[in-house]
């Protein structure tokens, strides 16, 4: 018990310790200033700009910052889409995979290009090394730097006064590549592959199995049969089975996975190399590489508190919006650890199954790996759904109900507990313009943010942001569980069946990717719904924030005065906290009731 | 339009760039130091002796015969790979069933009985959970010391091993927590089955 709750501490401590330092190195690099790794970096940056033929100076208009995004993102979908249908064809495919359906295709390129990660294939068995290395790896590193370069037009748009510029997006994506991703990456990816994660080129491996395993004609497994290896005979309740075949070998998936599990996490995409993600003993081995997984997928967004903090020359802002996204993560922690620890009473079969922690994990330990337990599961299950990564260490369906629940709930307040690098946070300011918005209504002054007045074109496009995912996700499942043919996609019957259908498009709006994995959502209407979720719930709050940057930049600042209500203050904290929790519990109780919570009720009768 | 004519040569450019670097040259990098420094673990762990790879140390097997240590329960997969003959081979996938459904309470309470018949020796003894669930890969190469411990009077009558015999090879093949907190202890299954059968030297 106390072992638990000391590494829940400690998980918690280390994310802020490593946040703020790397919260500082971003923003220098974000404003060109110097640091220990620019004698070696900026001349790859400045070559960068060469290439391009672009000035370092310029100052796009909101209009062409938002041009650039979608243009950049368009081309990285069409490439993905086109590699995935032709990798059949192309080098770098030892295990000679087919291309991949049009649906699926479609499904997987909106899913990274939109840093999701959703994913309605099985990575080792689906698709090509090339695929993975040439079209996901680099969307993990563009989504990500994508979503941090949205985030800092809008923090220009309010440290600058009457202009029109928010910077160049070419500029930020080639700083955040080169001095923040790559080098992170080669680091986390070197120490992965160091605790057992494979890299390598090579087709997947054989190896013989201790116990041979008995397959029937039909291809059902013979669970009691003798195995006579010799005479190539299985025998079944004292009778010989006909054309049992005998498997003998086990599949080793191999490939370069180390190189593009670090960025999954640190971009918080989470698209696994292996289909079960980073519960794959080759892709996450033991608690070292765990620990590092795990860190990493919080990392960025948490830094990105205190870098806003830095940019807008109010630390105290950042650290208001850091306490905020820390406190709510907290809870939900908590939540899931004490439901998982203490499992249901399904599996406790009346005190036959022994769930107590003594030389064991204990708990709920369906769908978890023995060298992660319950704590480094549930963990793994906070964060995740709180930073939109939607990497898993655990199987989330096989989650407790209210365990399961409050996953969804983190990806349905909005992915701004701390969120997708740069898009939670840009998220999260969205609702920070709704929170002194209604502040100021309920006192009596003018709302204002920053030193900038917040009128009706900042509240308009605030609102949109912050509705987009909500509006995704309820239409998205709405009209889902009117498809008859998705009712065949399910894994569980009953509430957690819904669930099931409410996990699958409430991670898909969040820009998550994390899913409730026995749902089958590789068809054609699932596919297709699902990738235009994913788009809708990224591209829609960009221009919604895009806009909001613009028209803060060309605004003049106001002088804080004793009339000025203080944005970074604890009352300021829990009323940000109060306006997220609101929006997402009045927009989805009623999902909720259907799904976890009528489960739930229902196991404990 | 003049800006769609400046943007767009440009968008195509950066993504031309950024596959480079972070798709080949990052990838290329990280396989290639990785290859020099850690060739064991970066391609797969796997055990080999005397020519034979018996499988990866850090993929589980499913094991059924009293003289071995069981892992997690397993849902075994034999129709999506093939190995260059065509030959079936095993991988496993997690169940991913709700812990809180009837059906899964059914299932739970046959492991059971299967278990206890197979252990006569602990009929009194509460199961520990890693031995009646299926694990997040579907492929857990360990279990708890716990587990452990509750196969060892079996393992000890079917092998022919003293129970000390047994709770040695278990101990030598155990891991502790990193760094004494992160994680949780566990025992590695296959090398502990590879030591009971006299393959991996003790």
């Amino acid at each position: 018990m106390t072992q638990s709750v000391l590494q829940y501490v400690l998980y918690l401590v280390i994310l802020v310790i490593l946040a703020i330092p790397l919260g500082a190195y971003i923003k220098k690099v974000m404003y060109g200033e110097k640091t220990l790794l620019s004698k070696l970096l900026t001349p790859c940056e400045k070559a960068v700009y060469k290439i391009m033929r672009v000035r370092e100076d310029e100052d796009m208009t909101w209009k062409k910052y938002l041009l650039s995004v979608l243009l950049f993102s368009g081309f990285g979908f069409v490439f993905l889409f086109l590699l995935q249908l032709m990798q059949g064809v192309l080098p770098g495919n030892p295990q000679n995979i087919p291309g991949t359906s049009w649906h699926l295709s479609f499904n997987t390129a909106a899913s990274f290009v939109t840093n999701t990660n959703w994913q309605a294939y099985s990575g080792e068995s689906a698709l090509s090394y090339l695929t993975q290395s040439l079209g996901l790896t680099v969307q993990n590193f563009v989504s990500a730097a994508t979503g941090i370069a949205v985030l800092f037009a809008l923090i220009r748009g309010f440290t600058k006064v009457k202009k029109q510029g928010l910077g160049s997006f070419w500029v930020d994506m080639t700083r955040i590549v080169i001095h923040i991703l790559i080098p992170l990456n080669l680091v986390i990816a070197l120490c992965l592959a160091g605790g057992g994660v494979i890299q390598n080129l090579k087709g997947g491996e054989s190896v013989t199995l201790m116990e041979p395993v008995a397959v029937s004609a039909d291809g059902d497994i013979l669970e009691g049969a003798v195995i006579d290896t010799e005479n190539n005979t299985v025998m079944l309740d004292g009778a010989v089975v006909p054309d049992a075949e005998i498997v003998t070998e086990q599949f080793v998936p191999m490939g370069p996975a180390a190189s593009q599990v670090a960025i999954k996490q640190t971009g918080t995409n989470g698209g696994g190399f292996m289909g079960v993600n980073s519960a794959h003993p080759l892709e996450n081995p033991n608690p070292f590489t765990n620990l590092i997984e795990m860190l990493s997928l919080l990392l960025i967004p948490a830094s990105l508190c205190f870098t806003f903090g830095k940019a807008v020359k109010n630390k105290k802002q950042g650290i208001a919006i850091f306490l905020a996204m820390f406190l709510m993560l907290c809870a939900a922690l908590s939540v899931i650890a004490v439901n998982e620890q203490i499992a249901t009473p399904q599996l406790a079969q009346n005190g036959m199954v022994d769930l107590s922690t003594i030389d064991q994990a204990g708990g709920n330990m369906e769908g978890k790996e023995a060298r992660f337990g319950i704590s480094a599961s549930a963990t793994w299950a906070a964060f995740t759904t709180a930073a939109s990564n939607g990497s898993v260490n655990s199987m989330h369906d096989s989650y407790t109900p209210l365990g399961g629940m409050v996953q969804m709930l983190q990806m349905q307040l909005g992915e701004v507990v701390f969120g997708g690098t740069g898009c939670g946070l840009y998220g999260m300011l969205a609702f920070a313009i709704l929170t002194v918005f209604i502040a100021g209504l309920m006192v009596g002054r003018t709302p204002e943010f920053l030193g900038k007045k917040i009128e009706p074109f900042e509240m308009k496009w605030s609102v949109v942001v912050c509705l987009a995912t909500p509006m995704a996700i309820l239409v998205g499942s709405g009209i889902a569980v009117m498809v008859p043919e998705v009712v065949e996609s399910l894994n569980n019957g009953g509430a957690h069946g819904f669930s099931e259908i409410l996990y699958a498009y409430t991670s898909a709006g969040g820009n998550n990717g994390s899913a409730f994995a026995g749902f089958n959502a590789n068809t054609v209407f699932l596919n297709v719904s699902i990738g235009l979720v994913m788009l809708f719930a990224r591209f829609l709050p960009i221009v919604g924030t895009l806009a909001i940057a613009g028209n803060l930049a060309g605004k003049k600042k106001i002088a804080v005065t004793a009339g000025t209500l203080s944005t970074t203050n604890t009352m300021f904290v829990f009323l940000l906290i109060f306006v997220v929790l609101l929006i997402g519990a009045l927009s989805f109780f009623p999902a909720l009731a259907l799904g976890p919570i009528a489960e739930f009720f229902s196991s404990m009768v | 339009m003049k800006e769609f004519k400046n943007v767009l040569p440009r968008a195509a450019v950066m993504l031309v760039i950024f596959t480079l670097l972070c798709g080949v040259a990052y990838t290329g990098i990280v396989t290639g130091i990785a290859q020099l420094i850690f060739p064991k673990q970066a391609n797969g762990s796997i055990i080999e002796v005397d020519g034979v790879k018996y499988g990866s140390e850090l993929l589980g097997q499913y094991y059924t015969d009293d003289a071995h240590l069981w892992g997690r329960m397993m849902n075994m997969d034999v129709s999506t790979y093939k190995d260059a003959e065509g030959n079936a081979l095993m991988y496993s996938a997690p169940s991913n069933l709700s812990p809180a459904s009837e059906e899964y309470e059914e299932l739970v309470a046959q492991r059971i009985e299967k278990i206890q018949a197979s252990n006569p020796e602990r009929a009194d003894t509460p199961i520990p959970v890693d031995l009646v669930t299926c694990s997040g890969s579907g492929l857990d190469p360990a279990i708890s010391p716990a587990a452990a411990e509750y196969q060892v009077p079996r393992i000890a009558v079917a092998s022919g091993r003293t129970e000390d015999e047994v709770g040695d090879i278990i101990a030598q093949c155990t891991t502790g927590r990193f760094l004494g907190v992160f994680g949780e202890k566990t025992v590695n299954v296959l090398k502990v089955n590879l030591m009971l059968d006299g393959i991996l030297s003790e």
